[in-house]
């Protein structure tokens, strides 16, 4: 509210300057690099080497330097690893892995599983776009269940371990799948019955076992986990899927 | 043996199709709606029109009744194609401010759908043609209905008396300016209608303010443009623009320093009758939602905002036609236009290329002022009501009236000795250019001030 000349007329100087000011403030952003980085496709370099070095992407096992010592599975807090140790039928005092799934929608990144390996197989890698349309497309399945993997033998003298370039499985089995594909189809959960008194021992054994990604079925009995992990592939075979797209051979 | 002569056509490349068409209809539709006014709105000049009825179709137009329809039906091709007109720039200026607002803001803004995105207006337009057209429970459906066409109108109506170029202008009218002023009005209507019919508070508030804020800034652009008007002795928009010269110190803004403030009088004034920021407190996001409009929806929706946009336009053409020299090209005076017209009943050809370099003279001058529009809007934040009012009534009112009273003495000085006016012109015109100077080299150091920052126009 002016209440003499000058402060009127100061008012008006005031308005003049603070648009040349101003103005002259927007068009020098006018003329300066707008900083938005056209994430994911206009990117100068690819967005894998814009992450900071230690990043910790998706899990990524080697099977080829696998020690099947289920170190990783005990560390993971969250217990989304889940290793399956076998006998090989041909020849008994070899041991094979038949199953080595990873929940990579469960995981949380902690990092917890590659510290205790011993070969340095199960690593992070910087992949960390994998949008699907199924949650359950997310288990990646670095052991397939119908070729399972001999577990690797530690030489003593053996200056490095001679693991795949980190990234090349994970990109591997992320280009195979495509992001709509579907899941794989589980038995449907069994309906809740009055938990059985006595022994639930035959009853456990009598179910259809439940995969990793079936958790109602798991979570709708009282303890039937170790019974359904421990049961046989021959078992799983009917209630298993062809494996997923992505779930295939993990060597090339 | 089909499989050896088979032909598969290469794959279409949407992404390449739509660059292209996109960089084309940059061209084009400037070029094309531009061309069409040149060509038509000449034509339908009534001399020129029944001089085409009579010589080519052969008709005596005194004798024949049938000639005042084909007339009125020329009329009707006239009005679509200005609406035409408006609709396409309000479009493209809707992606021009987002883009300009992006920059400023230091982010892109739309830029995929085709090149720089400028399909982004036409994806717009479509979305929301395609949604439902909502009328509240409790609404007067009839004027919620209404009310966008008032608005339309009266952004529409404004183009009749409109120049684009030197014979480029539907009907010059002898009251051209007054008529602008008094169609503009309309706008103010359809708000009003809109905020009361709604039944919304908001919209209420909004509405209310804009007719408090369009009613009491019509008084000083009223006062600003009668500068302009007692200097060419006219209300006609050409003849306004003829009293004035090509070259910049010919212009009425340089030609008299009543004229210079009396232009930025306007400028401001029109800003606010366009609810343009800072002053659109009537669309006030932060307190009113989206005020008068809140309640709508869908096509009815868009129309506000086709007026919205199209409106820069008008207002930049007005300032520009009133006080930068409208079309007029530099170094072609009156008598010279009328060489190149020549004697003959329809015009010769060069002379419509003059036209069309008069129009692009014209769009050019009105280009540069929409971008300041745009720019103030990306500047400043919005005023509060009081500061609204007393801008209007303690500032811009009194300037408005000594801005008058100056030309009426600057016309008698201006009488006595032509001198006066062309010193005025050359000084103010020097000025001008060393301020754009003076700007440019801050500008510079506001850039350079931030350590390692350049000009950089990259990242489209």
């Amino acid at each position: 509210m002016p209440t003499s000349p000058s402060e009127y007329v100061g008012n008006i100087r005031d308005t003049v300057k603070s648009f040349w000011h101003g103005m002259s403030i927007t068009l020098s952003q006018v003329l300066r690099r707008p900083i938005t980085v056209q994430y994911p496709d206009r990117t100068s370099v690819p967005v894998q080497d814009l992450l900071p070095a230690r990043y910790r992407g998706f899990l990524e096992v080697d099977a080829a330097i696998c020690t099947g010592c289920q170190a990783c599975e005990r560390a993971c807090p969250i217990s989304c690893i889940q290793i399956l140790l076998e006998k090989d039928a041909a020849n008994p005092k070899q041991r094979v892995v038949s199953q080595f799934d990873i929940d990579e929608a469960k995981c949380m990144f902690c990092g917890l599983c590659v510290e205790p390996c011993p070969t340095g197989a199960i690593q992070h890698t910087r992949e960390f776009e994998a949008t699907q349309r199924s949650i359950r497309n997310l288990v990646f399945r670095w052991a397939d269940p119908l070729h399972p993997f001999p577990v690797y033998k530690v030489q003593k003298d053996a200056p490095y371990f001679p693991r795949a370039p980190l990234g090349s499985l994970v990109r591997e089995i992320l280009s195979r799948r495509s992001w709509d594909a579907n899941g794989p189809a589980y038995l449907p959960p069994e309906p809740l019955k009055p938990p059985p008194p006595p022994a639930p021992k035959p009853a456990a054994a009598a179910k259809p076992p439940a995969p990793a990604g079936a958790k109602p079925a798991a979570a709708a009995t009282p303890a039937p986990k170790p019974a359904a992990a421990a049961a046989p592939p021959s078992a799983d075979k009917p209630a298993d899927p062809p494996p997923s797209p992505g779930s295939g051979e993990p060597k090339p | 043996m089909p499989s050896k002569f088979s032909f598969a056509f290469p794959r279409p490349n949407t992404r390449r199709i739509l660059f292209f068409s996109s960089l084309a209809a940059v061209f084009v539709i400037p070029v094309a709606l531009f061309g069409l006014l040149v060509v038509y709105l000449p034509f339908i000049q009534k001399d020129v029109f029944f001089t085409f009825v009579r010589e080519t179709l052969h008709r005596d137009p005194d004798s024949w009744a049938g000639t005042q329809w084909l007339y009125g039906a020329a009329l009707l091709v006239a009005g679509l194609l200005l609406f035409t007109f408006a609709s396409v720039s309000g479009g493209i200026f809707s992606w021009y401010e987002r883009r300009v607002a992006g920059r400023i803001q230091s982010r892109i803004g739309p830029n995929r759908v085709g090149a720089g995105g400028f399909f982004q207006w036409v994806a717009d337009a479509v979305k929301l043609l395609f949604k439902e057209d909502l009328v509240p429970a409790e609404a007067d459906s009839l004027l919620f209905r209404a009310a966008p066409y008032f608005v339309v109108a009266g952004m529409t109506l404004t183009l009749v008396a409109l120049p684009f170029g030197q014979s480029v202008i539907v009907a010059d009218l002898n009251v051209g300016i007054f008529y602008i002023l008094a169609v503009t009005s309309l706008i103010v209507v359809g708000i009003l209608l809109s905020g009361w019919s709604s039944n919304s508070k908001w919209a209420l508030f909004g509405g209310m303010r804009s007719a408090a804020q369009v009613i009491s800034y019509e008084v000083p652009s009223g006062l600003a443009i009668m500068t302009p008007v007692l200097m060419a002795g006219t209300l006609s928009m050409q003849g306004i623009i003829r009293a004035q010269g090509g070259w910049p110190w010919q212009w009425f803004i340089s030609r008299n320093p009543a004229a210079f403030v009396a232009f930025f009088i306007l400028f401001i004034s029109q800003l606010a009758e366009a609810n343009r920021t800072p002053f659109d407190l009537p669309e006030a996001e932060s307190e009113l939602v989206a005020g008068y409009m809140s309640e709508y929806s869908g096509f009815r929706f868009a129309l506000y905002f086709l007026v919205e946009w199209a409106n820069l336009w008008i207002i930049s053409a007005i300032a520009v036609s009133l006080f930068l020299g409208g079309w007029q090209v530099p170094g072609l005076e009156d008598q010279d236009w009328a060489a190149l017209r020549g004697a003959g009943s329809f015009p010769p050809v060069a002379w419509w290329f003059w036209q069309l370099l008069s129009v692009g003279v014209f769009a050019a001058k009105t280009m540069v002022l929409v971008t300041v529009v745009i720019w103030i809007r990306w500047t400043l934040p919005r005023i509060r009501v009081d500061q609204m009012m007393n801008l209007c009534w303690k500032y811009l009112v009194p300037a408005g009236f000594g801005a008058m009273l100056f030309t009426l003495l600057w016309q008698i000085a201006v009488s006595k000795a032509r001198i006066v006016q062309d010193i005025s012109g050359g000084v103010l015109f020097v000025l001008f250019v060393y301020a754009v100077f003076r700007f440019f080299v801050l500008t510079r150091k506001n850039i350079s001030r931030v350590v390692g920052d350049r000009v950089d126009l990259t990242n489209w």
